[in-house]
């Protein structure tokens, strides 16, 4: 599998209520709600780290088959990226001028 | 035939949500039929309207339309930014609203449902930027305090509006109108260029910061009959779900904001705006209590409602 390195998207809004990080995006509106798992790879994803990477860390805390939850994870930013939650590349991906509004 | 309200200009003022929008049209007996339709929401104080807009009516054909019957909102509707101006485009109806000087113009037929989308449009961008918005909700109130009900079509907003008491006042029973109390984040409409009458009152007992009002509104649903022209603050919002008996659900905030935003209507197509509605409903759950009410179709309900 190529690099894959991803970074938050400027066209959402995002907050967590109650513990639960909820997204939208603001390009269609579609609403996102991550889990504990997927929220760690949001609030990973700064255009620095690779994908593979952030995985990895989530599995030194979770017991997981690692190539299953980078798979797993795979599918999972792509949808995001699809609905313009998150961008990818297989190069870093520069820091946004100004990060998106996060509140809590 | 003459009218207190209509002045020479075929002019009048609706006023909703604090907010008068001045219409202008050069027929009179249009100026009439909207004067009637929006009852104690027409105003006789033209120059207090922060918003003007001339409406030019034209034949139906020109929309491409045989029947005048309403048209739901959402179903070939187009809200977007163009240039600085709100585009708003229907099948029955055209209109450009620029949010800088206020001014915008309606071209449409001859029927009061096209002006009634263009108000809901323009409130819903105000509002947008107020921290407020509008909901398919009835609403009401009682003992001072306003209840607010959401729930998609056949859900109970007209069946609990019919079956309230005496007591209760109803603001809407199909689009309710909610704005934060006592402070904006920077309207279409400026502050300082509303009246300082129209802005919201500060109630010394209620922390202006973490409150919310709700207005009537003439936007009525199948019980067709006109919310009334009154205010309150917002004590709790309710989710409608029919069930086999009377009770009231607590909701977590994730599950609150989620169910609201169904129901909050937007139009635009616009980021900004977008997330800028999202964080408010993010905030109104914060701040307001949102239960989930399931509820039988019999006047017991509003027992809970108090």
């Amino acid at each position: 599998m190529s690099p894959l390195y991803i970074a938050r998207s400027h066209e959402i809004a995002a907050r967590v209520l109650d513990g639960e990080m909820m997204i939208m995006s603001a390009r269609d509106s579609t609403l996102f709600n991550l889990n504990e798992v997927g929220t760690i790879i949001w609030q990973a994803a700064d255009g620095a780290a690779m994908l593979e990477d952030i995985v990895t860390d989530i599995c030194l805390e979770y017991e997981v088959d690692p190539a299953e939850a980078l798979k797993d994870a795979d599918a999972f930013v792509r949808e995001l990226a699809e609905h313009g939650i998150l961008r990818l590349s297989d190069q870093p991906i520069a820091a946004p001028a100004a990060a998106p509004k996060e509140g809590t | 035939m003459s009218s207190p309200i209509l002045a020479s200009l075929h002019q009048l003022t609706i006023e909703i949500g604090d907010i008068p929008i001045l219409i202008r049209t050069d027929n009179p007996d249009f100026a009439y039929l909207l004067e009637a339709r929006y009852g104690e929401f027409v105003t006789a104080e033209a120059p207090r309207a922060v918003i003007k807009l001339e409406i030019e009516l034209v034949k139906e054909a020109a929309f491409g339309i045989e029947d005048s019957g309403f048209v739901k909102d959402g179903e070939d509707l187009s809200v977007r930014l163009e240039s600085g101006r709100w585009v708003m485009e229907r099948s029955d109806y055209r209109a450009e609203w620029d949010p800088q000087n206020h001014q915008g113009w309606v071209r449409q037929s001859a029927n009061p449902y096209a002006i009634d989308g263009v108000l809901r449009i323009m409130h819903s961008l105000v509002l947008a930027r107020e921290g407020g918005f509008l909901v398919h909700a009835a609403s009401a109130v009682r003992n001072g305090c306003a209840f607010v009900f959401a729930g998609v079509s056949g859900a109970g907003k007209t069946t609990l509006a019919r079956l309230a008491p005496p007591d209760v006042i109803l603001l809407t029973d199909e689009i309710s109108y909610v704005r934060p109390m006592g402070g904006s984040r920077g309207s279409g409409v400026r502050s300082s260029e509303i009246p300082s009458r129209h802005v919201p009152n500060r109630r010394s007992t209620i922390d202006n910061r973490q409150s919310y009002e709700a207005f009537g509104t003439p936007f009525a649903g199948e019980l067709a009959r006109l919310g009334r022209k009154v205010r309150a603050p917002l004590r709790t919002l309710f989710l409608l779900k029919q069930g086999a008996e009377n009770r009231i659900e607590p909701l977590s905030e994730g599950q609150a904001a989620r169910e609201l935003l169904r129901h909050v209507l937007f139009f635009a197509r616009d980021e900004e705006l977008v997330a800028m509605v999202f964080q408010t409903v993010c905030d109104f759950v914060r701040r307001v209590p949102v239960r989930r009410l399931v509820f039988t179709p019999e006047a017991r309900v509003w027992e809970l409602i108090t």
